[in-house]
């Protein structure tokens, strides 16, 4: 099964660590990530800006365009992983893995579908 | 990520909001300094253990709102208390339960907090240490080292900021829209003047200037999550990252300032860059240019060039007209002329500074730039007179010793073959 897991965390606090404070939690997490790439597991990663560079559009006869996040709330959604687990046991242990000595909280939602990126696809800025 | 640094963090990003709830209640920037400072201590105290509350900033206010009320049952018993009619809510104060923070009352608490620390009443350096010190929660020492005085003089001056704006009365009332927006200005006015003590490195040490740096920026997120529709704040938030994000390359090994032209882009801060152009482009649709808006738009044609060579100076110099028409000021038109000699040649910016040599004569970029122009004019010797003027006023030795590489190169060029 796919598992998308929504990392949820207070932004004021991730935006207020240092460098150092912020490479270090990115250092912890590459080591599981590794593993789960070594095995064939791990794929799309994203990480998000924060919220305050969020644009909402609320769809309607009038698409409404609002500035910042759809939902205000104590934890935002700042990225996400996508894992290929055999249970939601394995999805639960990664995402245990991927938080620890951490707060904050990790959604496991598991996939209906999904299409992979096309050949075509490059972000632009590696586009030559 | 260690339990410590951690809760550090925590406490730190929940600063602002418990701070403001606290004076709220108390009605006094001492009483709620101390009763977050006394909430802090219990957080370290029971965090580690008990593990960290989902709301820090929530359980900050009740555990420092409570001690204080406590604080101040207990000193009431010994001798009367007299301004306890000053203390507001006493009575809904005494819930158990913590208030739930709508984001209105949220906004409006922090903004006070803010807009106290720059009430007009205050000098300019007043104001940025005192945001520093109630905001930010630096420690006095800190601030101190940023200006380069010491302690004792700082806490002077602190303590006299606070007074001031005790005696100035802010009101406690939700604004209405005008007096919110008014303030909203204000705290602007104050993080960009806090930016700009980081950033023109008057003194102290890089690593000092570049924390206020990234204060200010703190602050300006701050002050977009409260506003999150202000195309303004997002222009300023987008200026300050802007200019943050090139300066591992604006100072090279030997300390010396590297110009925008020279230095290494690889060096500049993309993250930092990619967020402050997400920000431009909304602030962009929302079509209420304002000064924060314009000059993150010129900060953004230099980031979105790979190379110096690459930069779209036709368009810098529009947008720096459209600055003049916003904010007139003789800085403005100086750093246009800068735009200008790249697009119509170097005559035509001397001629524009020509008329602000008045208002700038104690300024040391206007020599600089001026001196700039007229050796690119092949004359030499009024080149040499105004880098002379500019070495003289300059604020930092990186400063001087970069006119003094000018100096240095007019003079070969001038020695006999």
């Amino acid at each position: 099964m796919l598992y998308a897991i929504l990392c949820y965390h207070d932004e004021a606090v991730v935006n207020s660590w240092t460098k150092q404070q912020d490479d270090a939690v990115l250092a912890k997490r590459h080591k599981i990530t590794d593993k789960l790439a070594a095995a064939g597991k791990l794929g799309p990663v994203a990480r998000l800006m924060p919220t305050t560079a969020a644009t909402t559009v609320r769809s309607g006869r009038e698409p409404l365009v609002i500035d910042g996040p759809f939902a205000e709330t104590k934890e935002q959604l700042l990225g996400f992983y996508l894992v290929d687990c055999a249970s939601l046991e394995e999805a639960i242990d990664a995402a245990r893995a991927l938080g620890r000595e951490e707060t904050g909280a990790f959604e496991i939602r598991p996939l209906r579908s999904f299409i992979p990126p096309s050949e075509m696809f490059k972000p632009r800025s590696e586009r030559k | 990520m260690t339990d410590i640094a951690w809760i550090d963090a925590a406490l730190t990003s929940a600063r602002p909001q418990a701070v403001a709830a606290l004076l709220r209640y108390f009605r006094d920037l001492d009483q709620a300094e101390e009763a977050f400072h006394e909430a802090c201590l219990r957080a370290l105290k029971s965090w580690p253990t008990n593990g960290p509350p989902r709301d820090p900033a929530a359980w900050l206010i009740m555990v420092g709102r409570n001690y204080t009320l406590d604080e101040l049952r207990r000193r009431k018993r010994q001798d009367a208390l007299p301004d306890e009619e000053k203390i507001s809510n006493l009575e809904d104060a005494e819930e158990t339960i913590v208030e739930r923070l709508d984001s209105s009352n949220y906004r409006d608490d922090v903004l006070r907090l803010l807009f106290i620390c720059c009430h007009p009443d205050l000098p300019a350096t007043q104001q940025i240490a005192l945001a520093l010190r109630i905001v930010s929660g630096l420690s006095v020492k800190e601030i101190a080292r940023a200006f380069l005085v010491n302690e004792k003089a700082m806490e002077q001056r602190i303590t006299r900021a606070k007074r001031r704006v005790a005696e100035a009365d802010v009101p406690f009332e939700t604004p209405g829209a005008l007096e919110r927006a008014e303030r909203v200005g204000a705290v602007a006015a104050m993080i960009y003047l806090l930016f700009n003590e980081g950033y023109s490195a008057t003194g102290g040490s890089g690593h000092i200037r570049a924390s206020l740096c990234e204060e200010a920026i703190r602050l300006a997120r701050l002050l977009l999550r409260l506003f999150p529709s202000e195309p303004e704040i997002m222009g300023l938030a987008a200026l300050l990252m802007l200019q943050h994000a090139r300066a591992p390359a604006r100072l090279d090994a030997e300390g010396e300032i590297v110009l925008l032209e020279e230095q290494d882009r690889s060096r500049w801060d993309r993250n930092m860059i990619d967020e402050a152009l997400a920000l431009v482009d909304k602030a962009m649709r929302h079509r209420r240019p304002g000064p924060y808006q314009v000059q993150a738009a010129i900060a953004a044609l230099h980031a979105r060039a790979r190379r110096a060579a690459d930069t779209d100076w036709a368009e810098i110099d529009q947008l720096y007209a459209a600055l003049e028409r916003l904010q007139p000021s003789p800085v403005v038109t100086l750093n246009r002329a800068v735009a200008v000699a790249k697009v119509r040649g170097p005559a035509d910016a001397l001629a524009m500074i020509e008329p602000l040599a008045d208002h700038l004569s104690g300024y040391f970029h206007f020599f600089g730039v001026r001196g700039a122009l007229l050796m690119q004019l092949g004359r030499a010797e009024e080149a040499r007179v105004a880098f002379d003027r500019a070495i003289a006023l300059a604020n930092t030795p990186a400063e001087a010793a970069h006119i003094r590489m000018h100096l240095d190169r007019l003079m070969k060029d001038s020695l006999p073959v």
